[in-house]
């Protein structure tokens, strides 16, 4: 696009900028979006600094916070503030990846049927009705089940064909399934919203009048119908997050997710709730970081629906 | 009306039979044997076993056998690792399950909705933060952290009350309390959002003009069509109370169905599992339906239309 | 004495954008058993007005600054909320515009219409229902026993409207206020609730303040006008006396710009010509008379009748056959009862070159699908569609999409809110391939702007940072983009201020003499069908009832129903208003 000296026209405020200002001006969802900042730095950045958080020192159990060790030890002597970092990494990759699949699954999915319509839309809504009817955690144990008795062989699999390191793919093995079985799940909420959305602006003026002035389908599709989907599938996105992450705790603390000794916020707080009488830090700790995330998530998201204004949107 | 209920009977029957499909086929991809725990038998003897459970017979014909058997002799198949009929297994620990979820759904529904109500009433009053302040508290910390703080907190202090354990009424307490915290921050949040869209709509307006008092206005013109998210979220919410009981049944020590559940996924118990997955997906089906009638009584237009959309 | 008087009334809205003087220092009295009509166009403070006296709009961002509401010796702008509820809707009562959001949908129409009863007074419950059906009955509802425990959405949009009228009768008030009750409606509904209106001011004696942006309304219902103009009211009076002579410049420009079944001329004049509005920077208005205004109108008018003007050999553009679309509704595979509605059932047409045919109908006529079946936009299930010469099929419509074009009713919906100005300008000459290369195509959208009235200072800004008017040239713009000959218009002025209306359908005008473009051009407004149309078609049910020259149509309608969609018009001739002051 030709771009003319700036000063010659009106500059104009897109929609995407009104919601960035009005998010600037929500202090609730500002504040959590630093929050996330700082927990994900911490996960990300500092864990490399850490002590190795799988470090058994039977000698130093239920150590109270020092110098060396930022939260004490748990029961095995190793480092609480290492593995809440490194249980971080696994239960935020978690909720993002998750998301991840079931926004790719579900925008293309929900988008093909509202786009097409007619009996194509009636019979993929239906699958969604019958799926939706399964109670979704039953679907989770019963598929995270099952994939992770492979895990064993494909770890095996892994070191033995391609060399990596058998700590690592072990590690590796143990949560994979989990993003798999959580995001091939989750994606069906986020298709009816997506084609619910595509219906309402497939109603609108502007694409009856791009199709009357002879625009292509994928045009109209990708230029006309998806950049107006996109906030509330945004805000639906952000909103699941916290979901998934919850599901990976439920998942590892009912010893079906992840397992030690690599850690999670959940697999954390399962061990901790064995010593609470005692040690409560145990328990509270990881549970602080994994509340303080899912606050934030969910501030975000509340936050960013009323910044994009989704519900006015409908209309 | 008839048909409407025929309609959800055949989609609910096609949901069960899905669920027993995707299930039965997974319960079959898992890899190693059922019979792991009793370690030395002969060959011999585990083809006998497995002769007998009809394991030995094509996977179609597995396929087709189990829901012929819950047709004809309302058989569910016999555990693996239990070597009881699953039909007992589930009449001995539902009716556990069943107590706990309905006393947890009843705090839920008890304690969410005012709270909605009171929420929409005083927006954005201090009154209305601090709910959903506590709301949002119920939905990010998870159950297993708060039943073990109350156990340690409530439990250990309060005469009558058992950290753990299941016999007498009062044991009911904590693990509803518990289970239902989740659903009961969700219902506030839907209500108070219900209500407050109600309450911006035109007809609210025309209920002032009448002359009608803030409490009436309230009562009669919105909370009908303010309660309606929260209803249509009773139907998952059972769902959630269901699946969140795997946990609290775990910490509270509550001989439910929860924990049979897990151990048959665990266990490679497949039977077990099919049998408790298609019972909890009947559940389901059945508390949606309830969920979708009691949404029609309380909106005529989705009573009268014919699509439900 | 009057039964209610507003004293130099202020309604300001604070938001954090700046205060808005919705209300400025309005004064008007009515009397017991007046109808007293307030005009004006949106944003002039009409409804807030209305609002504001029985303290209904939400504060903040509302304040009353100052001035008094005396009903009864009473300023009821001071009134405890508690006293204030017991008038509102006993002795005060209020209609909307929409009277299905206005309607409570999980409520039977009669537990609404009976509240009022049980709320205001110690009635048993029996009487209050039999008093309510009585109403109900005096309104126009029939079968109103069995019909009152049905519910809003089993209603037409006409019976709503007199439930909502019984429901505020039913505790026989001293006053009404209707706040547009008849926009959303069809005009011979219109002119049914107008009646009824009238009829209960004559049997009950209550005394009506209504509330409407339509001149023809106003002067059709009401004894006295009040015309408001961005908060402030200019002018008031008898009807007969605003409309005979209206002294304030906004008023005769309201008056004129609106075109009625006796406009001649091709052009109308706009609210511009007669006035000059100047705003201060602190929110205050001055509004100055221009010169010469009068003088610019008798031009128009002397101008040469262009409807004779193009007498040429008339080149059929665009026939239709036998075209039928038929709707099913009840979709759903598992579902075997199927309603098919027929959106438009059998329709023949003819549109000669250059020239305009108007499509009149009440809503749900089927006279938008058969634009849009036309176009190829819905499917048609069977008829034809020759355009210049050729039958349109639906694999080589799009060769046809540069030819044929156009223009939707909600001008903000019809702009993607996303692209701007310029991206969604260019985005036709991009995909039809029109100029070569983004300068060329970049001045091309410029001088497009320009044509239809807007500037190349635009090209950067996003469609909501328009008005309703610029958008719809913005509108009429892309349309343009791709150089049709033929314009559908549907409904493309009905959303708009009689103002702005003026404006746009001066633009369709000019455009079809420039670039001699053929219109369809479909209303339900008859007036302003009239005035654009060569030849006009009259829809009902699917069907084409009457085709005929425009004048010979309004002048002598062969069939009942164009007979009984022309009378139900509001009429606001002057003879009319000095025939009906006569009677009084």
């Amino acid at each position: 696009m030709p771009e003319g000296p700036a000063s010659e026209f009106e500059q104009g405020s897109s929609l995407w900028k009104d919601a960035r200002h009005r998010m600037g001006q929500n202090k609730f969802a500002m504040g959590s979006l630093c929050v996330l900042g700082l927990m994900i730095l911490l996960c990300f950045a500092m864990a490399w600094f850490c002590k190795d958080p799988n470090k058994v020192n039977l000698v130093n159990k239920f150590a109270a916070p020092s110098e060396e060790h930022w939260f004490g030890t748990d029961a095995l002597g190793r480092d609480l503030f290492a593995r809440i970092l490194y249980g971080g990494q696994v239960s935020i990759l978690v909720g993002l990846i998750a998301t991840a699949v079931s926004v790719a699954i579900g925008i293309i999915y929900g988008a093909i049927s509202g786009f097409i319509g007619g009996k194509t839309d009636a019979v993929l809504m239906r699958i969604v009705d019958t799926l939706l009817a399964i109670p979704f955690l039953v679907l989770v144990i019963v598929l995270q089940a099952t994939l992770s008795n492979f895990s064993g062989e494909v770890t095996q699999w892994i070191v033995d064909s391609w060399g990596w390191d058998k700590q690592f793919t072990s590690r590796l093995t143990n949560v994979v399934p989990l993003f798999f079985a959580l995001g091939l799940l989750g994606w069906l909420t986020l298709s009816r919203i997506v084609r619910a959305q595509v219906l309402a602006i497939k109603e609108r003026e502007f694409v009856e009048a791009a199709v009357a002035l002879g625009y292509s389908k994928s045009r109209i599709l990708f230029r006309h119908v998806i950049p107006n989907v996109l906030g509330p599938t945004i805000v639906y996105s952000t909103l699941t997050v916290p979901g998934f992450i919850m599901y990976e705790a439920i998942l590892s603390f009912l010893g079906l997710g992840v397992e030690s000794p690599n850690s999670s916020w959940g697999v954390l707080i399962k061990e901790g709730a064995n010593f609470l009488e005692t040690e409560i830090q145990l328990l509270l700790l990881p549970g602080l970081f994994f509340s303080l995330t899912l606050f934030s998530l969910n501030f975000l998201g509340d936050g960013l629906r009323d910044a994009l204004d989704v519900k006015a949107s409908k209309d | 009306m008839i048909k409407f209920l025929l309609g959800r009977l055949m989609q609910g029957i096609l949901v069960l039979f899905t669920l027993y499909t995707i299930t039965f086929f997974l319960a079959k991809a898992m890899p190693g044997e059922p019979f792991t725990s009793e370690k030395n038998v002969s060959a011999e003897t585990k083809a006998n076993i497995r002769k007998l459970y009809g394991l030995d017979r094509p996977l179609w014909e597995q396929y087709y056998v189990y829901p012929k058997n819950i047709i004809t002799e309302g058989s569910l198949g016999i555990s693996t690792s239990k070597g009881r009929p699953v039909k007992d297994i589930i009449a001995q620990s539902f009716p556990n399950s069943l107590i706990l979820g309905l006393c947890a759904l009843g705090f839920a529904v008890g304690i969410g909705i005012p709270i909605g109500v009171l929420s929409a009433v005083r927006k954005n009053s201090w009154v209305d933060w601090s709910c959903m302040g506590i709301a949002m508290i119920g939905i990010c910390v998870p159950s297993f952290t708060i039943g073990p703080l109350l156990q340690i907190y409530l439990a250990a202090h309060l005469p009558g009350l058992k950290v753990a354990g299941w016999g007498s009424p009062q044991d009911v307490i904590l693990p509803a309390f518990t289970l239902g915290l989740v659903s009961a921050a969700y219902l506030a949040r839907l209500t108070r959002g219900g209500i407050l869209e109600v309450l911006s709509q035109d007809f609210v307006r025309t209920a002032q003009a009448k002359g009608l008092s803030p409490s009436k206005v309230i009562i009669k013109h919105s909370l009908r069509g303010g309660l309606i998210p929260a209803v249509a979220y009773l139907g998952p919410a059972f769902a959630a109370l269901i699946s969140g009981s795997f946990i609290v049944e775990t910490i509270f020590q509550v001989p439910g169905m929860g924990q049979h559940f897990v151990n048959a996924a665990t266990t490679r118990d497949e039977f077990l599992l099919l049998g408790i997955s298609l019972f909890f997906g009947f559940l389901i089906v059945v508390m949606n339906l309830i969920a979708d009638l009691l949404t029609g009584f309380l909106d005529p237009r989705v009573r009268i239309a014919d699509n439900p959309e | 004495m009057s039964l209610l008087e507003v004293k130099n009334l202020k309604t300001y809205f604070h938001t954090r954008a700046g205060t808005t003087r919705a209300v400025d220092d309005v004064s008007f009295s009515i009397n017991k058993g007046e109808i007293v009509g307030v005009v004006g166009e949106s944003g002039s403070g009409k409804s807030v007005t209305c609002h504001t006296m029985l303290g209904l709009l939400p504060s903040p961002p509302a304040k009353v600054e100052g001035g008094s509401v005396t009903f009864d010796d009473q300023n009821l702008l001071h009134l405890p909320l508690p006293i204030l509820r017991a008038i509102r809707g006993k002795r005060i009562s209020m209609i909307f515009q929409d009277p299905m959001s206005c309607l409570n949908p999980y409520l039977p129409i009669l537990e609404q219409v009976v509240e009022p009863i049980l709320t205001h007074e110690q009635t048993s419950r029996e009487e209050a229902e039999s008093r309510a059906i009585e109403m109900m009955i005096k309104v126009g509802i029939r079968d109103a026993e069995t019909r009152a425990r049905s519910y809003p959405h089993q209603f037409s949009g006409g019976m709503r409207q007199r439930a909502m009228i019984a429901m505020a009768l039913v505790t026989n008030p001293d006053l009404l206020l209707a706040d547009e009750p008849t926009t959303a409606l069809d005009v011979t509904v219109q002119a049914r609730i107008l009646q009824i209106l009238r009829e209960l001011r004559n049997d009950l004696g209550v005394a009506v303040l209504f509330v409407t942006h339509d001149l023809g309304v106003v002067a059709d219902v009401a004894d006295r006008v009040v015309v408001m103009y961005r908060g402030k009211v200019v002018e008031q009076g008898s009807v007969l006396s605003i409309f005979e002579n209206p002294s304030h410049p906004y008023v005769k420009g309201l008056l004129a710009c609106r075109p009625t079944f006796e406009t001649k001329y091709r052009i109308l004049p706009t609210v511009e010509d007669f006035l000059h509005a100047e705003e201060a920077k602190d929110g205050s208005l001055t509004l100055r008379e221009r010169p010469n205004a009068m003088e610019r109108l008798s031009n128009l008018e002397n101008k040469h009748d262009p409807k004779d003007f193009r007498r040429e050999p008339e080149q059929t553009l665009l026939e239709v056959k036998d075209l039928k679309v038929h709707f099913t509704s009840g979709s759903g595979f598992l579902r075997k009862t199927r309603q098919t509605v027929k959106a438009v059932d059998g329709v023949d047409l003819s549109i000669a070159k250059g020239k305009t045919l108007g499509l009149v109908g009440e809503s749900g006529c089927g006279k938008t699908t058969l634009g849009r079946a036309i176009l190829g936009l819905v499917h048609a299930r069977s008829g034809i569609v020759r355009y210049d010469g050729a039958v349109l099929q639906a694999s080589d419509m799009r060769s046809y999409r540069k030819r044929m074009q156009i223009i939707f009713q909600d001008p903000y919906a019809s702009l993607n809110p996303r692209l701007t100005i310029e991206q969604a300008l260019t985005e036709p000459l991009t995909v039809h391939q029109i100029g070569s290369g983004s300068s060329d195509r970049r001045e091309r959208v410029v001088s497009l702007l320009e044509e239809v009235g807007l500037s190349s200072a635009h090209l950067l800004r996003y469609p909501h940072e328009f008005s309703g008017g610029q958008r719809q040239r913005l509108c009429v713009a892309r349309a343009l983009a791709v150089e049709p000959e033929f314009l559908v218009c549907d409904e493309c002025v009905s959303a708009m201020d009689v103002s702005v209306q003026a404006q746009v359908l001066n633009l369709l005008n000019e455009l079809q003499e420039s670039r001699n473009l053929t219109y369809l051009f479909i209303s339900h407004d008859l007036s302003v069908v009239k005035f654009v149309s060569d030849e006009v078609a009259v829809m009902q049910a699917g069907r084409i009832v009457e085709t005929n020259e425009a004048e010979a149509l309004y002048r002598q309608p062969k069939d009942p129903y164009t007979q009984k969609l022309l009378d139900a018009v509001p009429k606001s001739d002057l003879k009319e208003l000095r025939e009906r002051q006569r009677r009084n």
